[in-house]
């Protein structure tokens, strides 16, 4: 087994070598630039595979991050700088609607991988269910494949993202992109806001505002010291902010969302008569 | 136990009429007939000669059959012993493991070691003093110093209590064996032990073991305090060895081990209180120069204390709150007599390491349990250097004595620190401080007069909880606690007096000390801050009050009635203010004893009452309330018997002859103290 690793990375190292002194398009071949990622699921089209990759093992409601590369069957390789569009749908009973996404991206780290985030708000079910169409285009030659995708609630069962429609009568969609592994500390918090402009179209929106307080409903609703709201950060392209957790458990972040004029579309203050807000996320660690 | 319940039911009959009869009068005119206290009877001057200390000194050891009768109460818990000493009251969170005060200052601002060695408590909420962790067994005596007098074995503010151990020393007493037992009637307490020791000149072992086991037990009126039994054992050994004629080594273990602790002035009991104890020492009579008395010793202990609420009805959220406490130690000291001086230098320091943890379960099964650090495994590097010289003036004595001390302070622990740095960010992992003391103390004579002067400064580093602790509950205000690890030094100026007046039988002596005391550390309400405890009122984080002051007085007067019965009486005044003006939490009221001793070679009997005033100057927000004036009656009877060459001593006595139902200024949440108690103990000693 150790011998066989090794001539890989020799393969692959050399390989990489002279990928180096050829031009930007050659594929970079490194050990596996997705090995500390999960293999979420293989889409065979085409004579390629479209390998989705991700931080956990499966696609759970809420932000995911995806990595997606493709194979070319015959020799196993894969291909450089890919492009790739994706469009994922929930066929509902009723009717079909998209989710809030980014484009995919060559990664930085490596031409052969394409980067996004999607961010499902429900998990599928008998009925109901999610597939994503991916359109790429390879040696001048456009190719598509639509394939179904298991899309489940977070095993911890805790929401972190959250559909709702605001004052303004604005379908929203405000997702917690970290912290995924929340420590007893003051950990960075980031979010995402969408607004629903159609079934299929969930534009970013920008400069609003969330404020931020956690609490503990197990604790007799104990909160935490200097958290600081979310704002945008336009650099990022996301909301930031400061969560204070002080210790570990269930923990609620109760949530307000202000627009650029300051006025609240959702969420309401938590206080000794409202124990949570209606907008919120949670944590369980 | 049987013969004991009833023996109370007929003492209530016969009492029942004297209660109804007001027992305070009583009480009283037991007072203004001079009667000899008891208790205090232990408190002597620690030299007869020169006396620039203003030490007292316990005794606790009943090695030698003729002390036993100096004992009022023997086997009882060394905790008793201590709140014997005019300086010292104990807090009571139960029946077990009372937090010792001095000058009405707690266990962060004294210096409480064992043998000059430096242990710390493992638990985070105060219910594990040092002194718990030794028993009367195998200790000798208790040495109080109060202030900056008490520096010799680390930086206090408020004193030093150090307890030492019981050795047989190389005294040529051969084989000696001592078997005993006592009985207390309120708690239905069972004492058992035993001592074999040999001594020559060569070596010696020394080795003792002691059990308790008690139950509720009763306050005045015949009400149960729930949750106030306790069960310990404690086991020492010590051991020593004669290298060459003027070298020694000595060595001493102790393994305590307190299971089953109620605290009923608590929302939760203790499941395991564990202590080991081990050092090994050398000893050499000439070291160089004219240096002598050269004493040196490397210690470790490690005390492992386990929180537990299983056994309490309606606990908000069962939590699990486990804490570890080890320290390891040297210090090395030698004498030097020139002339008029008297020099003391001694070197020493400790590394210790606390580490506590609260695990709470919700109450919703699917939910997972909640986790915080309460310690964060803080690591105490301490090093000192002590210097004291006791100048012969020519007619009077002055000691001045000084310590410097290193102190490091890091959290060792990544979580904890995080958990920290939620309150301040900026916090640095580790954290140096010099601390210094510095005392001068006056002694004159002019007879029959005696005259005591003393001027110190000192200061303190917080300590673990109050540097580092992590939301540490605190039941008496109802509030948590955060420390604040950017805390300054708690500095101390103090000035200490003392005049006595001695003729033939009768002394009278007048004491007083004040404290200026700035930076005080003292918990401070937070409103910003959502509390952790369910049901806790708020918040208080350590902060440094701009000053506090700290007034303790007394008078005490003693009087040789008859060759062998003396009468004894003592009254303290104690004030405790902030820079504001407002009251301090846990000061005193005025309090008083007086008592009757007779003691003869054989026989002993003592009659003492003692009681406080009301308490007026108490601080709300602290939890205090105005704890009601009180006066207690007890008496004790002993008789030491010779069976060929061994002794037999049987004491018996009655605590609270009245059963009044009280409580002190120092009892948690106004926690009564025992009713009505009835003791017997007896000692078998083998020569």
């Amino acid at each position: 087994m150790k011998t066989i690793k090794l001539v890989l990375i020799t393969i692959a190292l050399s390989l990489g070598l002279t990928a180096c002194t050829s031009e930007d398009d050659a594929p970079q071949m490194e050990v596996d630039p997705l090995a500390e990622y999960n293999l979420v699921t293989q889409v065979d089209a085409n004579g390629h595979s479209l390998e989705l990759y991700s931080d956990t093992d499966a696609f759970t409601t809420g932000y995911n991050k995806v990595y997606i590369r493709i194979k070319d069957d015959a020799d196993n390789s894969y291909f450089a700088n890919p492009e790739i569009s994706w469009m994922p749908v929930m066929h509902m009973e009723s009717m079909n609607h998209s989710c809030p996404k980014s484009e995919l991206r060559t990664s930085q780290e490596n031409n052969t991988v394409v980067e996004g985030y999607v961010i499902f708000q429900l998990a599928g079910n008998t009925d109901e269910y999610w597939d994503i169409t991916f359109t790429y285009e390879l040696g001048g030659q456009e190719y598509a494949v639509t394939e179904t995708i298991d899309v489940t609630a977070p095993l911890d069962g805790k929401q972190r993202v959250a559909s709702f429609v605001g004052a303004d009568n604005v379908r929203y969609v405000l997702a917690m992109v970290a912290p995924s592994e929340p420590e007893v500390a003051v950990n960075d918090i980031h979010a995402l806001l969408f607004k629903m402009e159609s079934m299929m179209s969930f534009p970013l929106v920008e400069n609003y505002s969330i404020d931020l307080d956690p609490r503990m409903p197990g604790m007799a609703n104990h909160s935490s010291p200097n958290n600081e709201d979310l704002t945008y950060d336009s650099s990022a392209h996301m909301y930031t902010g400061k969560l204070s957790l002080t210790m570990t458990g269930y923990w609620k972040l109760n949530l307000k969302l202000l627009n650029t004029d300051g006025e609240v579309l959702k969420g309401e203050d938590v206080t000794e008569e409202n124990e949570a807000s209606s907008l919120f996320w949670e944590l369980e660690f | 136990m049987k013969i004991f319940r009833h023996a109370r039911i007929v003492c209530n009959i016969l009492m029942g009429k004297i209660i109804y009869s007001p027992s305070w009068s009583i009480c009283v005119a037991l007072i203004l007939f001079p009667f000899y206290m008891g208790a205090q009877e232990l408190v002597m001057p620690q030299d007869s000669i020169i006396r620039v200390n203003l030490d007292e000194v316990i005794l606790i050891s009943a090695r030698k059959t003729l002390d036993y009768h100096r004992q009022p109460k023997p086997l009882s818990a060394l905790d008793e012993y201590l709140e014997s000493s005019k300086k010292v009251d104990m807090v009571k969170r139960g029946a077990y493991a009372w937090e010792p005060t001095l000058n009405n200052m707690y266990s962060e601002r004294l210096s409480v070691t064992i043998d000059g060695m430096r242990i710390f408590g493992a638990c985070t909420d105060k219910m594990d003093p040092i002194t718990s962790y030794v028993d009367v067994s195998n200790l000798s005596k208790a040495h109080i110093a109060s202030g900056q007098q008490g520096s010799e074995h680390g930086t206090t503010i408020g004193g030093a209590i150090n307890l030492e151990l019981d050795k047989s020393n190389f005294s040529d007493t051969g084989l000696q064996g001592e078997l005993e037992t006592g009985f207390e009637s309120n708690n239905e307490m069972n004492v058992v032990g035993g001592q074999l020791n040999y001594s020559n000149a060569k070596y010696f072992v020394d080795t003792d073991i002691i059990y308790r086991k008690a139950g509720n037990y009763f306050a005045g009126d015949s009400e149960e305090v729930s949750f106030s039994q306790f069960e310990k054992y404690n086991f020492s050994g010590m051991g020593g060895y004669k290298i060459a004629e003027d070298k020694a080594l000595i060595a001493s273990f102790i393994f305590d081990e307190a299971r089953d602790i109620g605290y009923p002035a608590l929302t939760m009991d203790v499941s395991l209180a564990r202590a080991m104890i081990a050092s090994i020492g050398y000893e050499q009579d000439q070291l160089w120069g004219s240096l002598a008395n050269w004493k040196s010793k490397l210690y470790f202990n490690t005390v492992t204390h386990v929180m537990d609420d299983t056994k309490r009805p309606d606990v908000a959220i069962h939590m699990d709150m486990p804490g570890w406490s080890d320290t390891y130690g040297f210090f090395s000291e030698a004498q030097l007599n020139n002339g008029k001086h008297s020099f003391l230098f001694k070197l020493d320091g400790y590394y210790n390491r606390s580490y506590a943890e609260m695990t709470m379960y919700p109450n919703d099964p699917d939910e997972l349990p909640m986790f915080m650090l309460t310690w964060p495994d803080v690591r105490t590097a301490n090093t000192g250097v002590y210097v004291e010289d006791e100048l012969d003036l020519n007619g009077s004595f002055l000691k001045l004595a000084t310590r410097m001390t290193l102190q490091n302070q890091k959290v060792a622990d990544e979580f904890g620190l995080n958990s920290l740095r939620i309150f301040y960010p900026e916090m640095e992992k580790s954290k140096t401080r010099f601390l210094k003391s510095i005392s001068g103390q006056w002694h004159k004579m002019w007879m029959p007069w005696h005259f005591n002067i003393g001027l110190s400064y000192g200061d303190r580093a917080p300590s673990v909880s109050e540097g580092y602790g992590f939301y540490l509950f605190n039941s008496f205000d109802n509030h948590d606690y955060i420390g604040d690890p950017e805390l300054d030094n708690e500095k101390s100026v103090e000035a200490n007096t003392k005049i006595s007046w001695e003729k033939s039988k009768f002394k009278l002596t007048a004491e007083a000390n004040y404290f200026h005391i700035t930076d005080y550390i003292i918990g401070e309400i937070d409103p910003s801050l959502s509390v952790m405890t369910i049901g806790a009122e708020g918040v208080k984080v350590y902060q440094n009050l701009a000053y506090a002051n700290l007034f303790n007085a007394s008078l005490e007067m003693k009087y040789g009635l008859l060759q062998h019965l003396n009468w004894h009486a003592v009254l303290s005044y104690h004030r405790g203010t902030d820079n504001e003006g407002n009251n301090l939490p846990f000061m005193s009221p005025i309090s008083y004893g007086a008592g009757l001793q007779y003691n003869n070679r054989s026989i002993s009997a003592a009659l003492q009452v003692k009681g406080s005033g009301k308490q007026r100057n108490y601080n709300p927000d602290f939890g205090e309330d105005e704890t009601a004036a009180y006066t207690v009656c007890s008496i004790t009877m002993g008789k030491t018997f010779a069976i060929n060459k061994d002794a037999v001593y049987v004491k018996f006595g009655v605590e609270n002859i009245f059963d009044t139902y009280y409580s002190t200024y120092t009892d948690w949440r106004n926690i009564p103290r025992m009713g009505r108690n009835f003791f017997l103990t007896l000692t078998y000693s083998i020569n």
